[in-house]
């Protein structure tokens, strides 16, 4: 459920939540830090973040700050600037904001010539700690053999944004190259760190192109269209929403209160079944490893719950094979078991392939609906006329009014005498016996 | 329709935007009408109802299976009947049949595409079937001879015009439904490839379906980048409902136990319960703290569980009817973009971009 924040907005986005962490008034207090010799500008600490996750986000523990704000660095919006690892501590480690230039959203894909420049020009820095990091030398060496023959240009785009870089005053150039770092962090991670950067290819076409649209069914997606061309473009979805939407008004619908205690009624009668809530017996076999559940809902004895939940509704005996046969025999006993045989048949046409629908659906008629058919089933006339034209030209549906019509007989009729029968109740009780003979 | 379209009338300038207006403000109207219609039977808010039941306890729910071997993202699993074998799909092409339990693989396959996203388990558990960048659904027999080239008896059946993005076998080897990029969802016979029929109505991608769990039903349901979740009659190929409340791509859903509720997971950060007899969304999944999109979401047998994948890696446990979070599971290591409970409801796999699957109970 939404909780109502002092902030009062669901954050859409990792931006929203870096809006709010650099308000003025509420956000994460920046601060400068003097060090040995020289000062640390624009930073806060790991904790610094955490607790202020805790506290804004409505985080119940550190353990899902933690995760979340090291979501936020390996996108790239907050750093440790120390660290090529892009991941949150709860300590003094100190961390920057990365500019909003850098960010994810302006959908950056930067070329491998542009990291080649960037690795080139940081070895022209002669400061120890600008050192390049293993990975980044191996990256470097890579990309002077594939690039041999126009190093020399790169080298040249090196030098001319090195003079650039040393013009800038000493603060600043600490922030920037902090920064840029961090976007290469992001861009090329060290190896074994997630890439965040990789997309989800359903997604990303339409992230290049938020305007793109879809190839219209209803007209061409020329610019100039006609008038005509125009109107049919944007008149045919309205006449069908019109159309669809004017039939939805007449849909009969429940009340909320009434389709909530359905809800949960469903879910109360159900619990028990629920291995995540009520542990099963024997035991979950990923649990314990032993698989005897499974055995035993394989075997053809049914357990006393699984026998217990056919008498929740029809479906329940039919979805279960051994319902399904159980209900089967009671009716054969009873001589009455047409109406199952044909229920079942006509389920059994619909998941056949196409091609031996039309000698099944005479099979069907014959057996069950023809004038002196041998299991002959009783279906008021509407659905008799209907499907006698049906299966003069077969399809999978020819029988669905009349197995709807039987359905309900069923339902009202054979499973109500199911469920009281004798043979059902031997059923539920049978485990019950074999319990308490045991020692 | 009481409108006629005349192309005479087309041609001055000044009627067809009337028309259109006069249209559109129809249009409006009738939305509108149909919105007060669902608010005056909002009588009451699922949670508020849930105060009476109890609260559930403790979870105690942890990886038990680890499954490696892919070489790149997991895309897609879905489970064998037997609850204890799956088939998953990934980015590099490869598709796997595992048996979960003991974590062997049995077969393998490669595609000739990447981006392998969507497969489904066979009820029979005798064939796979996968697909994705290459607008193509295709069946595999499973052989018994494990030595035996899947790829040479393989069968493509649904032709798409863009990606396929999910797949499921109805309740037979034989039918094969599909959604597309392409804005469509299609019913298809597998043995002859013949399309038994199509859905239109989606305005963009189809990321997902799932089939209700009924016995005597013939409807799914739908999601896609249009926002809308679609339920629709497979008999007649028309949209019979159509619920549009989330702000973002909806890239799962799945049906409640019951049938007569799914539950939706979007790029919007939040999961939703729409309810089918009251024509309405009746619960959001959401928190402050959860700011990344659900990938994928399923329930647990009794429906008072949702479990959400989403792609900020964690997973995300609800409890359905009192709408708060019960659990939160770390362990994988990039995003998770597939999730279902197994068919007895022991367990549930999650698939990640970090190329493992995991078995959760």
């Amino acid at each position: 459920m939404r909780s109502v924040s002092a902030a009062n907005i669901q954050p859409r986005s990792m931006e929203d939540v870096i809006a709010r962490m650099q308000d003025e008034k509420n956000g994460i207090p920046i601060r400068t830090v003097k060090s040995f010799l020289s000062k640390i500008p624009s930073v806060f600490s790991g904790s610094d973040i955490v607790q202020w996750m805790i506290k804004n986000l409505n985080i119940e523990d550190q353990v899902e700050a933690l995760h979340l704000g090291t979501l936020m660095a390996a996108h790239g919006y907050f750093f440790p600037i120390s660290d090529h690892v892009l991941t949150l501590k709860d300590d003094g480690t100190f961390y920057r904001f990365q500019t909003p230039y850098f960010w994810p959203s302006n959908c950056w894909e930067p070329e491998n010539t542009d990291y080649a420049v960037y690795l080139c020009k940081r070895t022209m820095q002669n400061k120890a700690r600008l050192e390049l990091a293993d990975y980044e030398a191996e990256s470097l060496a890579r990309l002077q053999r594939a690039f041999a023959r126009k190093w020399e240009f790169i080298f040249m785009q090196a030098e001319a944004q090195a003079k650039v870089d040393k013009k800038r005053d000493k603060i600043e150039r600490k922030i920037l190259d902090s920064q840029e770092r961090a976007f290469w962090d992001v861009h090329r991670p060290v190896p074994g760190c997630v890439n965040t950067t990789e997309v989800d290819i359903k997604k990303s076409s339409r992230m290049k192109n938020p305007h793109k649209t879809r190839k219209s069914v209803y007209g061409p997606q020329n610019d100039v269209l006609t008038s005509f061309q125009k109107f049919t473009k944007y008149c045919f979805p309205l006449l069908f929403q019109i159309t669809y939407w004017g039939g939805q008004l007449d849909r009969h619908r429940l009340k909320m209160s009434k389709v909530a205690e359905s809800l949960l009624a469903y879910t109360e009668l159900y619990v028990e079944y629920d291995p995540f809530i009520t542990p099963t017996d024997p035991s979950n076999p990923w649990i314990t490893d032993d698989t005897t559940v499974w055995e035993l809902e394989a075997s053809k004895e049914p357990g006393q719950q699984r026998v217990k939940r056919w008498a929740f509704g029809i479906n329940e005996v039919l979805k279960d094979q051994v319902g399904r046969e159980q209900f089967l025999k009671f009716l054969e006993s009873e001589f009455s078991s047409e109406n199952l045989r044909f229920w079942l048949a006509v389920q059994e046409v619909k998941k056949r392939p196409i091609r031996e629908v039309p000698t099944r659906v005479q099979e069907i008629w014959q057996e069950f609906l023809a004038s002196g058919a041998p299991s002959a089933i009783n279906v008021d006339s509407k659905s008799y006329d209907k499907t006698t034209q049906n299966v003069k030209d077969p399809g999978r549906y020819a029988f669905e009014d009349a197995q709807d019509h039987i359905f309900k007989l069923m339902k009202s009729d054979s499973y109500s005498r199911f469920i009281r029968s004798s043979a059902y109740q031997e059923l539920l009780q049978a485990k019950k016996k074999v319990r308490s003979s045991k020692p | 329709m009481r409108f006629s379209i005349n192309p005479e009338m087309a041609t001055q300038e000044v009627q067809p935007n009337e028309t259109l207006t006069n249209l559109k403000a129809e249009s409006d109207t009738l939305k509108t009408k149909l919105e007060d219609e669902r608010a005056k039977l909002h009588d009451v808010e699922l949670h508020q109802v849930a105060e009476k039941v109890d609260g559930l306890g403790q979870f105690i729910m942890k990886t038990r299976r680890t499954l490696k071997g892919h070489g790149n993202k997991v895309l897609c699993m879905d489970w064998c009947k037997d609850k204890r074998r799956i088939v998953s799909s990934s980015q590099d092409g490869k598709v796997i049949v595992w048996d979960a339990f003991t974590t062997n693989k049995e077969h393998a396959v490669t595609m000739p595409c990447t981006w392998v996203m969507a497969c489904a388990y066979a009820p029979s558990g005798c064939a796979v079937a996968c697909g994705g960048l290459d607008n193509k659904c295709s069946v595999y027999p499973l052989s018994l001879d494990k030595n035996e080239n899947l790829a040479a008896k393989k069968k493509s059946v649904a032709m798409h015009t863009n990606y396929l993005s999910a797949c499921s076998f109805t309740n037979s080897d034989m039918q094969i439904l599909t959604s597309s990029g392409d804005g469509t969802c299609a019913l298809w016979d597998v043995e002859s490839g013949q399309l038994l029929q199509s859905f239109h109505g989606h305005a963009a991608d189809v990321l997902c379906l799932d089939l209700a769990p009924s016995e005597t039903g013939n409807t799914f349901v739908s999601g896609g980048c249009d926002k809308k979740a679609n339920v629709w009659d497979m008999r007649s190929g028309q949209c019979i409902q159509s619920f549009e409340t989330h702000e973002s791509d909806i890239n799962s859903v799945r049906y409640y136990p019951s049938g007569d509720a799914f539950a939706s997971g979007s790029d919007d950060a939040t999961c939703r319960l729409y309810d089918l007899r009251a024509d309405r969304e009746v619960a959001i999944y959401s928190k402050e703290s959860i700011i990344f999109g659900a990938s994928s979401v399923d329930f647990s047998l009794s429906g008072r569980l949702l479990f959400g994948g989403y792609n900020d890696y964690t997973i995300n446990v609800w409890d359905v009817l009192k709408g708060t979070r019960v659990s939160i599971l770390f362990g994988h290591e990039n995003r998770v973009s597939t999730l279902r409970l197994s068919p007895d409801g022991t367990a549930f796999c999650s698939g990640s971009w970090d190329h493992t699957l995991r078995i959760w109970a």
